[in-house]
This record gives structure tokens, C-alpha cells and sequence, in this order.
């Protein structure tokens, strides 16, 4: 174990705020999923007692017929800004007086630093550099990955869970978004924490070697069928990535129509909201972990060849 | 005063100088009383309610209401709220953490600016200027890259809880949309100021990013149909970004402009956007009563 690197890596500044989320992203999930537990214990409650649901104010916080419904902002919201306010300013302070922003030598386009790696919460795109090519990891992925959030409220057609915390009742939604987060977080640790020189693969506390050679060679998977011609290497390419869309599609339809709820939501979701939901859950939750094992577990960097772009 | 008096020779005038004395000595004497009770009570000046229209000393429901509404700063609040929708553990705070963090963010970059020319001859010797010479220069610089780092994790989590309460779902569709253009001006914004202290860490962070750029399909000269498009290193993509074909003085000057004009702006006006959707939109999600399965009313044919 390389401690002393180890140390570098993670108490470099501008590394500080991936060591945070480290502890972060788990605690707010946690603390959501605690909340979501609570309400999934009332709701079934309630489900089983119609004369109760009747009643009931349907909350777990506390309250009493009589008790006000309403505070006013002022002072009852205004004070908890101002104190967050206090509180925020105060983490800066400290976080400022005892860590340096980075300073490195004056640029010098003559001498590239290896590795170089983009800001932190870039380096998720720049590690999916290694399974796919530029124009898909760096250009075509983050779009899709913006327009996949944007249409997310438009095909999810689950009327349940508005305006609380809630597990059993949004499974699909709520899951097809903490694989997105999760997968997005973990490529910005790998990239941070496990890429050394020449962005090879180095585990946390392994010497980052600058002489190590790498002796795997990649292949892409028309090789492994022994095709040769480039209308062959197309052709079967366009295939295999049909065909996983169709199986990826498949499971995924299982999955997300397992649960008698969930079949009743699937019900609701027009034909069009369920193919753009598909097709954005099968090319960034399903596609992309596919492409990262297919390339860490068999050495496949190209699944789909033609002459102007390759996948 | 008395005319006839006038002209009686200097012991009358001496006389009325002294009685003017006095009733200005006693003019006076009132005034102060009634300024140091000014003072013990402001909220009575002409000043004081000139500046603020509702009175505050008294908490009637009717002031605190005013108080709200009454406040430009203050207004995009409604004046009453839900009583568990203060509860930390509903909001996290984080939408309004993300704001705050948006705000120290202009004042120590408006700040910062004073010190900085945009230039390759100029840039990195601002920063050592900054860090060595300036008062708290240093302590300015590392409150804005960590506020801006801080904004990046904070505007994470507020998207996160709004996934986890579902408060994208109906009406608030359309804001959430809004919310995702603001990630990525985040994003952005937080990108193209790493260029800007002109150091190898930021100059090899921006060539990294930019140089994915020469990859965009169509629009990029080593991108899918990009060469057939007639793209070259000195047409395409990259080339507007960087203001050339190398990450030189252009583009420092192209990323302090997006940095310190375009991109704030844009943000604080999708902000504003932001922020009225919320009150448009029926104030924030919940805590909302839950709803049962059993409710769920049959599906709309259309």
C-alpha cells in the first residue's frame, strides 16, 4: 500500500469536495430513504384501514386538529435562510482559511502532465473516454444525458409520490435515477481516485507506475467472429446493437412490470412515453455499464465498426 | 417681537438678543428631547418610515404578512407557508443553499475582478499578485473556487431530493426542465473559470474538455461526418469555443467573458425563472399529505 500517494490523491484541494461526496451522497440517501420508509409504513397503514385514511392528516410530522396548517414566513422560514445563510458562510470561512485553491506552474503548452484530467465533476466524461470513442463519451452521451433528465417528468406517469418522500410507490423512477447518480459519481471516483499515468488502471494505495506496460490488447468483437470485410464489420454491428436494444428492452420491460402497481403505472405510460423512457434507460443505465464490463472483462473496445464513427 | 421697540437705542437690543437666545436655547432643548427619543424609538422617524412602509415593532399577522410582500427582496416568498414545508429534513436546503452560494459567488468574483486582467502576459501574475500581495486576496481566491465546488455538490443534491420527493411531477414539469439548464450553466460556469488562472491545471483541464469538442458529430473536424461536412481544425466546433485552434490569449479572453458576463447572466435569469415557476407553480411540492394506490383515479382516455 502506497499510503503516502494515497494521501496526495485525496488531500490534493481540489480533490476535497470527491472525498465529501463520498460521505455526502450516502448520508442524503439515507436520510431520504429513512423518510421515504416512514411514509411507505403510513401509507400501508392506511391502505389497510380505510376508516383511518378517512381521518387522517397523512403525514408522519406531528398534528392535532387545530394546530394551524400554515406558518407565516416571516419569521418562521426567514430565520432558518438567515441561519443557513450563517452556517454556509461559516463552512466557507473555515474551508477557506485552511485549504489553498490550487495554484500550479504558468501554463506551458510544451509540457503535458501525465495524467491530465479534467475538473472533477468532468472526469465521469472523461473516464467514459475509455469505452467509448470522443464523439460519443464527450459529445453525444452528456447531451442525451441532459435530454434524458429533461423528458424524465414527461414519461414518468405515476401519479403517486408528488410532494413526499417515497420508495415503494416510485420503484422504477426512483431507481432508474439513483443507478444514473450512483454510475455518475462512481466514474468521477474511478477517474479520480484508481487513473494514473496514461490513464491506466491503478487501485487506490498502487504506485502509479509512468514505466508500466499494458500487454492486453483490445479487440472489438467483429474480430471475435472473424469478420473481416467493412460491410460485414457494419452490418454485424448494427446487429449486435439491435439486438441489445431489443434484449436490454425486454428485461427491462419485465423489470419495470413486475409489481402489480408498477403494472398498473405501465398502463397509464402512453406507448410513446415508454419507448423514449426505454430508450434512454437502456443507452445510459444499461448501455453504458454494458460497454464498461464488456471492456474491463473481455477486452472489447469496438462493438460496431464503419468507416466514420465506431461504437 | 414687538416693532415699536426697535430703534430705542442698545438696551433694548441687548435686551431682545437675550430673550431671542433664550427662545432658541429652549427650541433647541425640545428638539434634542425629541431626537434622543428618536432615538429610543427610530421606528417613528420621518427616515425610518420613509425606508420601511410597514411598521415591524408589532407582530400582527398583518405585518409579518407586509413585511413579506412588502420587501423586494424579500417578495418571491409567499407570505404564509405549509407548516411542515420549513422542516430541514423536507428541502435539505439545498435550492436555497445552491442561491446563497450563487451570491458569494458574484460578490467575491466581482471582487476578484478588480485584480485580474484577462491576457496571457497578465493573468497568472494577477494571481500571484492575489495570493501574495493583495489584502485577503488569498483568502478571496479559495472563497470562490470552494464556493464554486460547493455549488456543484449543493445543486446535485437539490436535484436529487427533487427526484426523491417527486416534486418534478405535475405542475412542476416545466421548472424542473428549468432546473436542469441551471445544472449545466452550473457546470459551465464552474468550467470556464478553471481556464482563467492561466496555470497548467487549468490549461490542461480546458485543452482536455475542448478538445472533445473537435469530436461533435457534424460540427467537429475529427467528429462523425465531420471531415465530409468540410470541417477542418480552423472552422469547426473547437475553433468558436477557443477563438482559434490552440487554447491561447483568445480563449482565456473567450472564457473570462462566457465566465463573468454570458454565462452569470443567463443563470441569474433562468434563476429568476427558477424561482417564479415555484410560486407559479403552487410554492414547493410538500411536505404533501400522501396518496394512497387505492385513490389512484382510473386513466384518462385521450
Amino acid at each position: 500500500m502506497d499510503w503516502y500517494q494515497l494521501w496526495q490523491i485525496i488531500s490534493a484541494p481540489d480533490n476535497v469536495p470527491i472525498v465529501g461526496l463520498l460521505v455526502i451522497v450516502p448520508f442524503y440517501t439515507w436520510y431520504g430513504l429513512r423518510q421515504a420508509r416512514a411514509n411507505d409504513r403510513l401509507i400501508q397503514e392506511l391502505e389497510a384501514n380505510p376508516e383511518l385514511a378517512k381521518t387522517h392528516h397523512r403525514k408522519t410530522f406531528p398534528y392535532r386538529p387545530g394546530w394551524p396548517t400554515e406558518v407565516h414566513v416571516w419569521p418562521y422560514l426567514l430565520r432558518i435562510e438567515f441561519l443557513a445563510a450563517i452556517i454556509v458562510t461559516a463552512l466557507l470561512m473555515v474551508w477557506s482559511l485552511t485549504l489553498d485553491a490550487p495554484l500550479e506552474e504558468p501554463a506551458n503548452p510544451n509540457l503535458t502532465p501525465n495524467p491530465s484530467k479534467a475538473p472533477w465533476y468532468f472526469v465521469g466524461l472523461q473516464e467514459m473516454l475509455v469505452y467509448f470513442d470522443p464523439w460519443f463519451a464527450g459529445v453525444v452521451l452528456p447531451t442525451l444525458i441532459i435530454i434524458g433528465l429533461m423528458a424524465f417528468p414527461y414519461v414518468d406517469a405515476n401519479p403517486l409520490g408528488n410532494g413526499y418522500y417515497t420508495w415503494r410507490q416510485r420503484t422504477v423512477a426512483i431507481g432508474s435515477f439513483l443507478i444514473g447518480f450512483y454510475l455518475w459519481i462512481a466514474l468521477i471516483i474511478v477517474g479520480t481516485l484508481m487513473r494514473g499515468p496514461g490513464w491506466m488502471l491503478f487501485w487506490p494505495g498502487q504506485t502509479w507506475d509512468h514505466t508500466r506496460l499494458v500487454y492486453e490488447v483490445n479487440r472489438n468483437l467483429p474480430d471475435l467472429f472473424g469478420i473481416t470485410s467493412d460491410w460485414g464489420k457494419g452490418i454485424f454491428g448494427l446487429f449486435a446493437v439491435v439486438l441489445f436494444y431489443l434484449a436490454a428492452g425486454f428485461g427491462l420491460h419485465k423489470l419495470v412490470t413486475r409489481s402489480p402497481l408498477n403494472r398498473k403505472i405501465y398502463e397509464r405510460t402512453s406507448l410513446v412515453q415508454y419507448l423514449i423512457f426505454q430508450f434512454f434507460a437502456i443507452t445510459i443505465l444499461v448501455g453504458l455499464p454494458a460497454k464498461i464490463l464488456l471492456r474491463l472483462l473481455f477486452r472489447i473496445k469496438y462493438v460496431w465498426i464503419t468507416p466514420w464513427f465506431n461504437i | 417681537m414687538d416693532r415699536e421697540k426697535e430703534g430705542r437705542g442698545g438696551v433694548g437690543v441687548l435686551e431682545r438678543v437675550r430673550e431671542e437666545s433664550e427662545q432658541l436655547r429652549m427650541r433647541l432643548k425640545e428638539e434634542l428631547e425629541g431626537l434622543k427619543q428618536d432615538l429610543k424609538e427610530p421606528q417613528r422617524t420621518q427616515l425610518w418610515r420613509s425606508i420601511f412602509r410597514v411598521p415591524h415593532e408589532r407582530t400582527t399577522p398583518r405585518n409579518r404578512t407586509l413585511a413579506v410582500l412588502a420587501n423586494v427582496f424579500l417578495h418571491l416568498h409567499p407570505a404564509r407557508i405549509n407548516r411542515d414545508a420549513v422542516r430541514y429534513s423536507y428541502t435539505w436546503g439545498m435550492g436555497g443553499i445552491s442561491f446563497y452560494l450563487f451570491i458569494v459567488l458574484t460578490f467575491t468574483g466581482v471582487l476578484l475582478m478588480f485584480y485580474y486582467h484577462p491576457t496571457k502576459v497578465q493573468a497568472f501574475r494577477d494571481i500571484l499578485y492575489l495570493e501574495h500581495d493583495v489584502p485577503f486576496g488569498r483568502l478571496l481566491r479559495n472563497m470562490h473556487r470552494w464556493a464554486a465546488h460547493l455549488m456543484v455538490i449543493t445543486v446535485w443534491l437539490h436535484m436529487f431530493r427533487v427526484v426523491l420527493t417527486g416534486s418534478y411531477k405535475r405542475p412542476r414539469e416545466f421548472n424542473w426542465c428549468v432546473g436542469v439548464i441551471l445544472l449545466v450553466l452550473t457546470l459551465l460556469l464552474s468550467f470556464t473559470g478553471y481556464l482563467l488562472p492561466d496555470d497548467q491545471l487549468g490549461f490542461w483541464a480546458v485543452t482536455v474538455g475542448t478538445n472533445m469538442a473537435r469530436a461533435t458529430p457534424l460540427i467537429g473536424h475529427e467528429g462523425p461526418f465531420g471531415p465530409q461536412l468540410g470541417m477542418t481544425p480552423y472552422n469547426d466546433v473547437r475553433f468558436a469555443l477557443l477563438g482559434g485552434s490552440i487554447v491561447d490569449s483568445n480563449a482565456l479572453l473567450r472564457a473570462y467573458i462566457w465566465h463573468c458576463i454570458a454565462l452569470p447572466l443567463l443563470a441569474a435569469i433562468f434563476m429568476g425563472v427558477h424561482f417564479w415557476r415555484v410560486r407559479k407553480d403552487g410554492g414547493i411540492s410538500g411536505p404533501a399529505p400522501v396518496m394512497l394506490e387505492s385513490e389512484m383515479k382510473p386513466v384518462r382516455k385521450v
